[in-house]
């Protein structure tokens, strides 16, 4: 092995350490987020007893979790029972390790260390575990593999509560999944690449994709959502509804592994939303973050940071202010709204950037960026307007309507 | 005998999805703002906008007259009119004919804090309480008995309000 193939192995498995670490903790402080957030817009204060301000809460929940009594229903599926938390809980670890979270590193070293040899690394290392050339096709790809531990889950648990679950969560996932590979290519026609470091280009070049793509940005926006199954799209684990759907034979660390997952998918789709639509690590409006150096990784570190927040607090904040979907509705929207829309999204934004090359053969990015949001505004107004109205969304379906006076019933 | 369903149209017009979910939204996001309206409970035991009320009924308290016995004569009419028999009575008498307590005992996980006690009592002698941190180790502990319903000092419940006797 050559020094730099031992230097940029040795860097991936730093990388990986520390993706997973942060990962884990942010999920963590997530689950503390989330019930801050949900206290404050009650009214409340949220936990605030272990630790300043409550910090050491998820600590706490942790221990707790790892010192309850694990259970298996004695009708269960053991095996896949055992397995299903983490056929859930894995797809949604990896699925960070392709986003870039800060501007390349330039490392320059050439040390020789003993046992390891003579390690080496020149040049710029790209903030994410791995820069894949497939980039966000396999988070498409890997977020799909969650639904196996969830189907599993509700399948092995044997009960009906949980099959339910497990069975919604299947046919929302699938539905979901259609509308958001949708939504993503719009995407891929402004920036000819799936990569994540060359999305990240193309909107330090032009304008972030969120105005230029905008209605490609809500679909996926929704279709995370769904994905994620937070509310208002948590069928499979309504409360009121099926107890705690697919989880609800599980208990102390296998139940915390589904509720990591759940929060490594939130942290993911919100990641995805930064990356691919508002620019990622890059600082809008100023060009120094692109010179490279440790200064610029941490600034724009930061300024992922705070995207990520924002859109992590927004997740929290539609969920605390909607109320859950009823199950027609939620497959009425992804089906009958969501869908079509992404589809004649790609159709007049592939007519539209060839119209556009055609007519401005040497434009530059930005200026081919202002006419496509011009557009969007035209388009997400009329767009808002039949969503607002409901005529987009079409005849409810279900029992909502009977077309004939019912049948009279002899008691 | 039909059954009638009354068939609701839907509404057209006046249907509204995002800018409900957008009003919502700034509604919740006004919550954030606003201070919250929790009581921070062990260190804080009342607010401004927050007492126990004078008319709590809690656990009891038995008054003392000056020389700190029991005001108590043993006259058996707690017992009599406790709906949920949890007063232990024996009665006593002293040299000078004056009836006291032997044994007064009340069993705190059996009374429904009707605060009939206090109401019959002649002498103003057994009280209800105005008290809630009633936590024990064990059960037993819930008897109470002469010494400590003597020894406690919380304040006496007015099982109304001296403003409003009538309820009105």
């Amino acid at each position: 092995m050559t020094p730099e193939q031992k230097g940029f192995l040795l860097l991936s498995v730093v990388k990986m350490l520390v993706v997973f670490t942060a990962l884990m903790v942010v999920v963590a402080l997530l689950t503390l987020a989330e019930r801050k957030v949900s206290a404050w817009m009650q009214n409340r204060i949220g936990p605030n007893r272990t630790g300043p301000g409550g910090l050491l809460q998820p600590a706490a929940d942790g221990l707790k979790n790892f010192l309850k009594e694990e259970t298996t229903p004695a009708l269960a599926t053991t095996p896949i029972f055992l397995l299903a938390p983490a056929l859930a809980f894995i797809p949604a670890l990896m699925l960070s390790c392709v986003i870039p979270f800060a501007a390349p590193l330039p490392v320059d070293f050439d040390v020789t260390w003993p046992l390891l040899g003579q390690i080496a690394y020149h040049g710029a290392l790209p903030m994410a575990v791995t820069d894949l050339p497939i980039g966000f096709l396999f988070v498409l790809a890997i977020s799909s593999m969650g639904v196996y531990g969830i189907a599993l889950a509700g399948w092995s648990s044997n009960s009906k509560y949980a099959l339910l679950g497990g069975l919604r969560a299947s046919a929302q996932m699938i539905s979901y999944e259609v509308a958001m590979g949708l939504s993503l290519i719009p995407v891929l026609l402004m920036t000819g690449n799936v990569r994540f470091s060359e999305i990240v280009r193309t909107q330090q070049d032009g304008l972030p994709l969120v105005l230029p793509l905008f209605l490609s940005f809500f679909v996926y926006l929704i279709s995370g959502f769904a994905e994620t199954s937070r509310l208002p799209f948590d069928m499979p684990e309504a409360e009121s509804e099926l107890v705690a759907g697919y989880h609800a034979e599980y208990s102390s660390m296998k139940f915390s592994m589904f509720f990591i997952a759940e929060y490594a998918n939130v942290t993911t789709i919100c990641m995805m939303v930064a990356t691919l639509f508002f620019g990622g690590w890059d600082i809008p409006f100023t060009s120094w973050d692109e010179q490279g150096g440790v200064l610029q990784t941490l600034a724009t570190f930061l300024v992922f940071v705070l995207k990520t927040g924002f859109w992590v607090f927004f997740v929290m904040w539609i969920r605390w202010t909607l109320p859950r979907f009823r199950y027609d509705q939620l497959m009425a929207l992804g089906w009958k709204f969501l869908m079509p829309l992404a589809l004649a999204y790609i159709v007049v934004i592939a007519v539209t950037l060839w119209g556009l090359d055609t007519a401005l053969p040497d434009g530059s990015p930005v200026l081919k960026s202002s006419v496509l949001a011009l557009l969007n505004v035209v388009l997400g107004a009329v767009v808002f307007f039949g969503l607002d109205r409901g005529t987009l969304l079409g005849r409810p379906s279900g029992p909502g309507r009977p077309t004939s006076r019912p049948a009279t019933v002899r008691s | 005998m039909a059954i009638g369903v009354k068939v609701m149209t839907r509404p057209g017009k006046e249907v509204s999805y995002l800018r409900a979910t957008l009003k919502g939204m700034a509604l919740t996001f006004k919550h954030i703002t606003q201070p919250s309206v929790t009581m921070q409970y062990p260190e804080q035991k009342s607010t401004n906008e927050w007492t126990v009320a004078s008319r709590w009924r809690g656990t009891h308290r038995m008054l003392t007259d000056e020389q700190g016995r029991a005001k108590c004569v043993a006259c058996g009419l707690c017992p009599q009119i406790c709906p949920a028999n949890c007063i232990k009575l024996v009665p006593g008498e002293d040299e000078q004919g004056n009836r006291y307590p032997l044994i007064y005992e009340i069993d705190e996980f059996r009374c429904v804090f009707c605060g009939y006690c206090q109401e019959v009592c002649p002498e103003e002698a057994i009280h209800v309480g105005v008290h809630y941190e009633n936590a024990e180790y064990s059960r037993d502990r819930f008897v109470y008995d002469l010494e400590r319903l003597t020894s406690q000092t919380h304040a006496v419940s007015t099982l109304w309000d001296p403003a409003d006797p009538k309820g009105q």
